[in-house]
């Protein structure tokens, strides 16, 4: 037998607790799955929470039909060599039937429009309890999010009347047609989910490192210049560059970054000494100040 | 990375967020874009200098009212440590978010306008310090530059503090007096030139150095197991694992434990962490334990050293903070959650209102209101196995639930 003795990261031992309850406390739990850094750390913890036995519950992809092919393929492959289900919804279901209408123009984007299609696949599914990868340290409004948020039929949040949090006691208890969104990593920073995909050697879609891309810049961000998904103007000037993404949210609203950080060393080396925000890379974001509380209070993820 | 938590208490106008800006700023940890948004705000407010609360009051309601009204967390780190704050509000109506934030801290800085000196508010909030036994507490003399850097005024509100202290219940507490000006960064991140009677840390320096530990002290293993894993695979044909969080001390391979409540008496086989196996598990860490004899353990049961067996209570008396506007009263049922067990609670007494202001106690009120604090009793529709919060914070406390709208209405701690 072995000598070592373990003392489980203080951030990692809280997530890996909250996953426990979430499979004690709900069920039907699902864990939102972007193909993003962070629900693929969030992943991992559930792995670490139930093995050696599989996760126990799918994951859930809501895709806008924006996203980088890259993450798409990592994705189907990941929930393969998992061996967990994997549900897909898809965004342009909704505008096809005409049920939600499309945005153009320069700043078109998807985002909001996941919103219906989550609020869809949770009613036909009957998910009680839906885990997501937020952060707090991600944007103000998300700083005040509990680990247990319960959100009525609509998928809404009333931020001004949530349940007190105290100790590590997560109370569950909800009304049919309710359901709870789970946010094991709430306490985590950018940087401690990039340490720990680094300690962790997980993973990653390859757009998150530097990487040779046709792009156009605008209002001083870097858009992927794909014409079919990104509105460019005309002078809007194609250029190829080495760029990587921070976040992986919509091509339509994520902006990459100048880089040379080919692996994860120096992807986390970047992000020290880094002096934008991440989101600060997220034009859905900086519609209004209150942007992202809005957002919330309409059953935004 | 060793994580710090500090919970911050202030009144409406102590300048609380104006600090927290201040310590990002100064920190380094304002991204360049948050500094441009907070700077071009301040100047549409027609503000002559750099409003750092804008950094932290992240409600619309927030910003429109200029105070903050819930618990935000800020996340911020040193090369030595990371910290999170959390940030709640100072007016009474509040008292629930503050303890709230409270009760994850391992550290709390309590606010005080230097103009002011000790008010109202000051003892509320060290009540609640001393309520939670948190053990670091830094009281935070703010807008000294409004005072002229008075050493006297700093003096005699340290006195008054002292002399609170002396009259509390826990006396485990270490208490730092640092005069300070958030808005100007005196004695913040950088030593001030405007107090050279002033011999100690800035208050970053002193956050620096405390010890981060759990917030619970170390004292008897509770190993509440919160699932039972099974893969019933090929490979882990027989593997019976009970997946939960130490808390209180560490574990290891051999020792002697029992399962409660049923007292079946077994030792640990092995202690696995994902894919590897491990002789000792520091607590706090969630692990999952396999034991040597084939016995019956499902979730809600506590595994603990023998000889080392908390109370198996039927009955609590507690201390509660009530944190919903439907008062409590005596002979409600309410839901428990103590630890990740549950069970119906019904208040058979309402003692007494603990005055926050150390001036008493106000014996057998009809009802605990929102925001006050009392003693109780209760009993339980099944024994719950506790220790007094006192002797382990984690397993010496619970949350009330209301049966008819499921939301957490108080917190309790165990006498």
């Amino acid at each position: 037998m072995s000598q070592k003795i373990v003392q489980v990261d203080a951030l990692e031992s809280e997530a890996i607790y909250i996953f426990r309850e979430v499979l004690a406390q709900f069920e039907k739990p699902v864990l939102l799955f972007s193909g993003g850094k962070d629900s693929i750390t969030l992943v991992r913890l559930a792995q670490k929470a139930f093995y050696p036995a599989k996760i126990p519950f799918p994951l859930m992809h809501i895709d806008t039909g924006h996203n980088f092919p890259e993450t798409i393929e990592f994705r189907d492959r990941l929930a393969e060599d998992l061996g967990v289900e994997l549900i897909v919804r898809n965004v342009q279901d909704n505008i096809d039937s005409g049920r939600v209408k499309e945005e153009t123009g320069r700043y078109a984007s998807r985002n909001m429009l996941q919103t219906e299609t989550l609020l869809d696949a949770i009613e036909e599914f009957g998910f009680d309890a839906c885990i997501g990868g937020a952060r707090r340290d991600e944007e103000k409004a998300r700083a005040k999010e509990r680990i247990f948020s319960v959100r009525d039929d609509f998928g809404q949040w009333d931020e001004k009347n949530q349940r007190p949090e105290v100790f590590d006691m997560l109370n569950g208890r909800i009304d049919l047609g309710q359901n709870v969104r789970v946010f094991p990593i709430s306490n985590w920073t950018e940087l401690d989910v990039w340490s720990y995909i680094e300690k962790e050697n997980i993973e990653i879609p390859s757009i998150y490192f530097a990487h040779k891309r046709k792009i156009f810049v605008r209002d001083g961000m870097i858009w992927s210049a794909d014409d079919s998904v990104v509105f460019r103007d005309k002078e809007e000037e194609i250029q190829e560059k080495m760029v990587r993404f921070r976040t992986v949210g919509d091509m339509s609203c994520t902006a990459a970054v100048l880089s040379d950080a080919v692996n994860i060393a120096k992807v986390v080396e970047e992000i020290r000494d880094s002096s934008i925000s991440e989101r600060g890379a997220r034009i859905d974001d900086k519609r209004s100040e209150a942007a992202m509380e809005k957002r919330k209070q309409q059953g935004y993820f | 990375m060793k994580v710090l938590k500090i919970a911050t208490a202030g009144s409406v106008d102590d300048g609380k967020s104006t600090l927290i800006g201040r310590i990002l700023y100064d920190t380094k940890s304002l991204t360049d874009d948050k500094l441009e948004a907070i700077e071009e705000k301040s100047r549409q407010r027609g503000f002559d200098y750099l409003d750092f609360s804008l950094a932290t009051d992240g409600l619309v309601a927030e910003r429109e009212q200029g105070i903050t009204i819930d618990v935000a967390h800020i996340y911020f780190s040193t090369p030595s440590k990371s910290f999170i704050i959390a940030d709640t509000p100072g007016h009474i109506e509040y008292t629930r978010n503050m303890v709230t934030g409270a009760s994850t801290a391992q550290a709390s800085i309590v606010l005080i306008d230097a103009r002011n000196g000790v008010i109202e508010q000051t003892y509320r909030h060290f009540f609640i310090n001393n309520l939670l036994r948190i053990k670091d507490v830094v009281i935070a003399i703010n807008k000294m530059d409004l005072v002229e850097f008075s050493e006297e005024k700093y003096n005699a509100i340290k006195g008054e503090i002292e002399y609170i202290a002396s009259k509390s219940e826990y006396k485990g507490q270490n208490l730092t007096f640092i005069p300070l000006s958030a808005l100007q960064g005196d004695n913040v991140v950088n030593k001030s030139t405007n107090t050279p009677w002033y011999k100690g840390d800035t208050l970053m320096h002193h956050l620096e150095k405390l010890d981060v530990e759990d917030i619970n002290d170390a004292s008897q293993i509770r190993f509440p197991v919160q699932t039972v894993i099974r893969p019933k695979t090929e490979e882990y044909h027989d593997f019976r694992g009970y997946a939960g969080k130490i808390y209180g001390g560490d574990l290891s391979v051999g020792d002697k434990i029992a399962v409660l409540p049923s007292q079946t008496k077994s030792k640990i086989k092995s202690i696995n962490f994902f894919n590897n196996e491990f002789k000792t598990a520091k607590r706090g860490s969630s692990v999952t334990v396999t034991l040597e004899d084939n016995v019956n353990v499902s979730r809600g049961d506590m595994l603990v050293k023998q000889n080392e067996e908390p109370r198996i209570a039927k009955e609590l008396n507690a201390t509660i903070c009530w944190m919903d506007k439907e008062p409590l009263q005596v002979s409600q049922k309410y839901y428990i959650k103590h630890g990740i067990n549950d069970a119906q609670a019904k208040i058979t007494q309402l003692s007494s209102i603990i005055r926050t202001d150390f001036s008493g106690i106000e014996e057998n009120p009809s009802e605990l209101g929102l925001n006050q604090i009392g003693d109780i009793q209760l009993k339980l529709s099944k024994p719950l196995l506790v220790d007094s919060y006192s002797d382990n914070k984690s397993n010496g406390s619970f949350i009330l639930i209301n049966p008819k709208t499921n939301n957490t209405v108080g917190v309790g701690f165990i006498k």
